[in-house]
């Protein structure tokens, strides 16, 4: 065989003799029908998502009702099982499938899971992140299960869970706080007071590395965990009202305001573990642990990393100190981890009485105990189980003022994750451009909300 | 073809002939349409929107080349991902490759213990690279890694932007020069021997019989090692999402068009724009990669 001459003929050369009688051009018309075909095939697909069912509410409530839990750690998941299992011992003839998917695989494909088969209810977070849902027309109002079963939630609790158009979209279950942990013998030890202002806290930062104490433990090679740090000194220094509606992207973020922020947190960034980028915040909080670290900014679920029994027992927190008297400390960070109801769901008579029993004081009892790390939102759970540092996250929840969740639950999501994450590592890594920084997050967010 | 006849075309098959030969160019066809076209196409049409993906498609809003225009200038992390995508693939191209295929002549050639190398150094490619990923975090972790254990150093090699990107390509590079030196050993094993022995009458150095005879007889292994080179770095992601979900110095673009599509953030005409980026420089790769191999052919 010769070797073809040019690229037409060597193409032609792979061609079998069998087919090269198929004209080109039959084959072409043929791909562009199938195409065509496909291409309906898929729009109609797409579509055909909108159509909604009523669904009836009388009648006794029997059957099957599935739940779609983002709760697979072992503890939690535990604890789900358990409070299914008190609603089905309360309630015969009503069955709950509980379906857990991995946490961060639930979180990731939400979207997704909200606009296809959806479960009757399912685990989602307080905040921007639920009202989303609800103004897309993603989840049901159960205003009628508020009015009607929930009692012993505060207003907080309940404007926590209203959506833009002022109906209720969710039920809380538990929450826990962020603040700075840590561990009362390390303290006790060396002589260690609670910091009350910024300023003592760099005091006590100075003498915590002279004693070679890393002041601060700070991770965030996952991203998130600085974003507690930064809405610590925004609720300090700007206050909550400015804070929520900068995350709700109607504050610039070249506002000195912002600025002074950031330029705060430059002050205090010696005082932190260095190299945060590489660190995830177990490994930091490992550090609190073995006492190389004297503090740690982070939500109570820090304690997942010290021991139960003594070590817990040794773990305290007080509140981000203050910065601006006239702003004072009664503004504090607590996201609320709750349940919701997906917008068709095939049960919706049992699904709004197992959201009804999740809000209640027996539910949350049960869940609090199978998870210490957290705390029941009811008044109405029984706090004589706790520990003393849930007991103590009661007690701070209910003496501030206000409640922010956490920058990703207070804004966009895709604000949060495609902007500030890597706006604040960059500015971890050169805490110096402060300006460069918070035009190019100005620019992005611009974008990202005018769209 | 060997007959003088003369060819009537598809008229002078049977009908079931025809059947069959129909089937087996439309199913293909319509499984690469299906698979390959109507996605690829889908996302350089939804590059021109600001889809969040949420809603029926009539309530698509096309933005023009808005997101074009915003990735390359007011998205940070665009430019480095451009920069570490190249970085990985010369690094890959030019030690990781050469390394393999080093390996594999090495152990061609019979060292002690051929078969424990050669098992060892292809290990790695059995693992995932979210595993190799895994495995190397705890070598490299700044506080209780392996690396800075033995060396009593602090450098914070997932961490620092400056190190971590290299850090990622060893541990690429590690799985990568396996994957090659199979390849190659396998091709090597079929060069004909004469071909060596002809070489080594005629008075040439090893060094010279290896670049002078075996490597151009060994011209179609040479170009699948090219290919999976090209797309193994083009394609690189497990890894550093493994590390750190591709930020912090870590940015490649298939990791932004995953940050923005994926996941909550649904960034969809975004990311369309980033994986159009990604397809029109892949096509580039691709394009002259079929030039050569169609030239020489």
């Amino acid at each position: 065989m010769t070797r073809p001459q040019s690229e037409a003929e060597y193409l032609a050369s792979i061609v079998p003799p069998s087919i090269r009688g198929v004209d080109r051009r039959t084959l072409l018309r043929g791909a562009v029908g199938v195409g065509a075909l496909l291409g309906t095939g898929a729009l109609a697909a797409c579509s055909s998502g909108s159509t909604s069912s009523g669904g009836a509410t009388s009648g006794p409530i029997t059957g099957t009702v599935t739940l779609g839990s983002n709760q697979s750690d072992a503890v939690p998941k535990a604890a789900v099982q358990s409070v299914v299992d008190a609603f089905q011992k309360a309630n015969s003839g009503v069955t709950v499938k509980v379906n857990t998917v991995d946490h961060n695989t639930f979180q990731e494909n939400i979207n997704n899971y909200l606009q296809g088969s959806p479960d009757d209810v399912f685990t989602w977070f307080s905040g921007y992140r639920m009202r989303f849902f609800a103004s897309k027309d993603l989840a049901s109002d159960i205003s009628d299960v508020w009015s009607s079963s929930i009692t012993g939630m505060s207003d907080a609790l309940k404007k926590a869970s209203t959506g833009d158009d002022g109906k209720q979209y969710f039920v809380p279950s538990t929450y826990y706080p962020w603040a700075v942990f840590y561990r009362k013998s390390l303290f006790k030890d060396k002589g260690y007071q609670v910091p009350k202002t910024l300023d003592d806290l760099k005091t006590l930062g100075a003498q915590m590395q002279k004693d070679g104490i890393a002041p601060i433990a700070f991770g965030d090679k996952d991203g998130w965990p600085a974003m507690g740090t930064f809405d610590q000194l925004n609720l300090r220094i700007n206050g909550y009202d400015f804070h929520i509606s900068l995350m709700a992207g109607k504050e610039s973020w070249t506002d000195p305001k912002v600025k002074k922020v950031f330029d705060t947190w430059a002050g205090i960034l010696p005082i932190h573990q260095a190299d945060p980028l590489g660190r995830t915040w177990q490994e930091a909080a490992q550090a609190l642990q073995q006492k190389k670290a004297g503090m740690y900014v982070l939500g109570s679920f820090v304690a997942q990393q010290f021991a139960k029994g003594a070590e817990q027992d040794d773990l305290d927190f007080f509140t981000f100190p203050e910065v601006d008297s006239t702003i004072g400390t009664d503004a504090i960070e607590a996201p609320i981890d709750g349940y919701m109801m997906s917008k068709s769901p095939k049960n919706e008579a049992a699904a709004k009485k197992l959201l009804a029993f999740v809000g209640s004081p027996d539910a949350q009892n049960i869940a609090v105990k199978a998870d210490p790390s957290v705390i029941a939102t009811n008044d109405g759970a029984d706090q004589a189980a706790y520990t003393a540092l849930q007991k103590k996250s009661v007690e701070f929840v209910k003496s501030a003022k206000s409640i922010a969740q956490f920058m990703d639950r207070d804004t966009r999501p895709d604000f949060a994750s495609t902007v500030m994450i890597p706006a604040i590592q960059s500015f971890l890594k050169n805490p110096k451009d402060i300006d460069g920084l918070c035009n190019s997050i100005e620019q992005q967010k611009k974008s990202i909300f005018g769209s | 073809m060997a007959s003088k006849r003369k060819y009537r075309g598809i008229d002078q098959l049977s009908t079931r002939d025809k059947v069959i030969v129909g089937l087996m160019v439309v199913v293909p066809t319509l499984i690469v349409l299906w698979l390959v076209w109507l996605p690829a196409i889908g996302s350089v049409l939804l590059s021109f929107t600001n889809w969040d993906g949420i809603g029926p498609l009539s309530d698509i809003k096309f933005v023009g080349v808005q997101n074009y225009h915003d990735i390359a200038t007011i998205y940070p992390p665009f430019w480095p991902a451009i920069q570490h995508n190249l970085i990985w693939l010369g690094v890959m191209f030019f030690i990781a490759t050469p390394l393999g295929i080093l390996f594999a002549v090495l152990i061609d050639r019979g060292v002690a213990g051929t078969r424990f190398y050669q098992s060892s150094i292809y290990l790695p490619v059995v693992l995932s690279l979210a595993l190799v990923g895994f495995i190397w975090q705890l070598i490299y972790s700044r506080d209780q890694g392996l690396l800075n254990a033995i060396t009593g150093g602090t450098t914070d090699w997932y961490g620092d932007p400056d190190v971590n990107l290299w850090a990622a390509l060893v541990a690429a590079s590690w799985r990568h020069a396996g994957y090659i030196m199979l390849l190659y050993l396998a091709g090597l094993k079929g060069v004909d021997p004469s071909l060596r022995e002809a070489a080594k009458i005629d008075g040439a150095s090893e060094t010279k019989t290896f670049f002078r005879v075996v490597f151009p007889v060994m011209r179609p292994i040479n170009i699948i090692v090219l290919v999976v080179t090209f797309i193994e770095s083009l394609r690189a992601f497990d890894l550093v999402w493994v590390i750190n979900k591709g930020r912090n110095g870590l940015e490649l673009i298939s990791t932004l068009v995953t940050q923005n599509v994926v996941g909550e953030a649904s960034r969809i005409g975004f990311g369309s724009a980033l994986a159009t980026i990604m397809l029109a420089i892949s096509s580039v790769l691709v394009f002259a990669y079929l030039r050569i191999a169609m030239k020489e052919d």
